[in-house]
């Protein structure tokens, strides 16, 4: 590369990244999206050093009391505030939402490359694996797999980044398809660099941006995921609170305190919403084609 | 074609086996020794050394593998630890429930689905348009789980209009059948609704924007004929085979809603079995939903080519 293009790439660099993130704020449904993301990321930071109460003791002079200028969102079953609950909660929901999505994409992404790059029977072996692991339902896989790990917020973190793994091998591989392609890579082939350095210094580079709008559609999966498995008993564990697990010990109580269904249910319902409207945006603004 | 169907089921055994393999893998996740998680609280040597004779736990990895498979292929699952009754009859007696659950959901995806997908493509940029794809996008961010614990605290509990839970065969009452199964098939609907409306929306733009439209519109036509003859047609292609594979997110979303509304299916029976510890029936549904996925793909697969006429020349 001649010193010319050089300045010319990393001058060229700085204008696409400010190219992308205009026509991203110029997206308002995916401004918004970012910003009730970033107040639950904010929440679930700060929030349990603002809680008003313990989220766990119990207090059984005021079980089940409405939402009052004492208790904003009311109180559980066991008089616990569920304002309180629901801050720490949302360090649950969010922490399982990123760390599973981070285990799909560390261990999803090396086989996606690997499958494209090389082809012939690895890229048919890791296919056909992947094709068996999309064959059983993500929340089916992901109950059976939290059944025989045991159920723990850790073990349902585990398995919806298994289950969530073959999303990201087949979207890198089809990524690495088009790039291999391409007459860098030739380039760089040609000079005899190892496959080990062009797949990490050339390809996935370049294959980063569809991983990452996937990575954040795949945080609101695996949030409702999470809450499906506390919500069913197999993931965090009581009395630490998830919103999923909040639910569950609220369809017991549906008619005498509704309050305590219409919180965290609003709350799952508005991060996954958040991560929706981020992903979406950040889809139409990578978007080559729409540029 | 018939070509075509060999080669694509030649592709799906090596699938299969991996999905086997998979399920089988299962049990060796479980911490300790797997005999006395399986036995519960059960203590008895006896029962211990029977549980290991019975499941080969002696015998090398790959013998217990050919063993478990041998027996699966021919029908035998093993038995529910619990009921004691025949894996595959338990899956048999819950999955015509499940189905029904199923199709219903279907109905109400479609019927919600492709319309709202229609009219948000031909009414591109309005506020209508808007609107329908706020709704698309709330309908696939929420969890049908809380959705079912609304709808029952409001249409159930408040208004007392249809039952909260329950389940009556159609054999016996078919009114009441439909009644406690049409708020569970909302629930499972909606999210698919959503993601139809998306897919359909997206591919009418697409087949608006050929030449073939145009030239129906410039020979005059009605707008209504040109949308529903020419555009749907082509458009829908997509959606049967997206439909077909839908199905697999029909049946993880039955085991929430089967949860919620107390529905006696599949899904509760693998929640059911979870927290009974019955290893056999969980690893029994999960090989039976993977079958009937990969089934259900093969069928997208020839239903794709059949509907669209220049595949199904070339195949």
């Amino acid at each position: 590369m001649t010193a010319t293009a050089v300045i010319a790439d990393e001058v060229a660099l700085p204008r696409k990244r400010s190219r992308v993130l205009s026509k991203f704020l110029k997206n308002k449904s995916a401004v918004v999206g970012g910003a009730i993301v970033l107040f639950f990321i904010l929440a679930a930071l700060i929030g349990p050093y603002l809680a008003p109460y313990d989220p766990i003791k119990p207090s059984f002079t005021s079980i089940r009391k409405p939402p009052s200028e004492l208790f904003w969102f009311g109180t559980d079953e066991l008089g616990r505030d569920m304002l309180s609950r629901m801050l720490w909660g949302a360090r649950a929901s969010i922490m399982a939402g990123v760390v599973s999505v981070f285990i799909a994409i560390v261990l999803g992404v090396p086989f996606g490359l690997i499958a494209g790059y090389f082809g012939g029977w690895i890229d048919a072996s890791i296919s056909r694996a992947t094709d068996a692991m999309l064959a059983i339902p993500f929340l089916i896989f992901a109950i059976a797999l939290a059944a025989f790990l045991g159920p723990s917020l850790t073990n349902a973190m585990i398995a919806i980044g298994l289950s969530a793994m073959p999303i990201f091998i087949r979207l890198t591989r089809g990524q690495v398809l088009t790039v291999k392609a391409e007459d860098f890579v030739e380039g760089a082939r040609a000079i005899g660099l190892p496959d080990f350095w062009i797949m990490a210094r050339y390809i996935f580079p370049n294959v980063l941006p569809p991983i990452l709008v996937q990575g954040t559609l795949t945080i609101a999966t695996a949030i409702i995921a999470e809450a499906s498995l506390s919500f069913l008993g197999l993931g965090q564990q009581p009395p630490n609170p998830s919103w999923g697990s909040m639910l569950n010990t609220a369809k017991n109580f549906m008619d005498q305190a509704p309050w305590m269904s219409i919180f965290p249910g609003s709350a799952i319902f508005l991060i996954v919403l958040g991560f929706n409207l981020l992903g979406d945006g950040l889809r139409d603004a990578l978007d080559p084609r729409e540029q | 074609m018939l070509r075509y169907i060999g080669r694509r089921i030649l592709i799906a055994i090596p699938t299969l086996i991996i999905v086997s393999l998979l399920v089988f893998a299962l049990q060796k996740l479980l911490p300790g020794d797997p005999v006395l998680t399986m036995a519960g609280e059960e203590r008895d040597p006896q029962v211990l050394e029977y549980l290991r004779q019975k499941y080969r736990l002696d015998d090398p990895i790959p013998v217990q593998y050919f063993a478990w498979i041998g027996s699966a292929l021919t029908g035998n699952l093993g038995i529910s630890l619990r009921t004691d009754i025949p894996v595959l009859d338990l899956i048999m007696s819950k999955l015509p429930v499940t189905l029904e659950l199923a199709i219903m959901a279907m109905i109400v995806a479609l019927a919600i689905g492709i319309p709202a997908g229609i009219i948000s493509a031909v009414k591109k940029g309005t506020a209508v348009d808007y609107t329908a794809n706020v709704i698309a996008l709330s309908g696939l961010s929420i969890p049908n789980f809380w959705l079912g614990i609304m709808l029952i605290m409001l249409i159930s509990v408040r208004w007392q209009l249809l039952p909260a839970s329950g389940y009556v065969p159609p054999t016996e009452d078919l009114w009441l059948n439909i009644k406690t199964m049409i708020m569970p098939a909302f629930v499972l609907g909606t999210g698919l609704a959503a993601s139809l409306m998306r897919h359909t929306r997206s591919a009418m733009l697409g087949v608006m924007r050929s030449d073939y439209i145009r030239t129906a519109r410039a020979k005059g036509l009605l707008s209504r004929k040109v949308i529903l003859k020419h555009a749907l047609r082509n458009a829908l292609i997509p959606i049967v085979t997206l439909s077909t594979l839908l199905f697999g997110e029909l049946l993880a979303g039955a085991v929430l809603t089967e949860q919620i509304f107390t529905i006696p299916g599949f899904g509760k029976l693998i929640v059911d079995a979870v927290f009974n510890r019955d290893y056999a029936v969980v690893q029994g549904v999960v090989l039976c939903t993977a079958v009937g996925f990969i089934f259900m793909n093969l069928l997208a697969d020839v239903l794709y080519v059949l509907v669209n006429p220049r595949l199904r020349h070339s195949a």
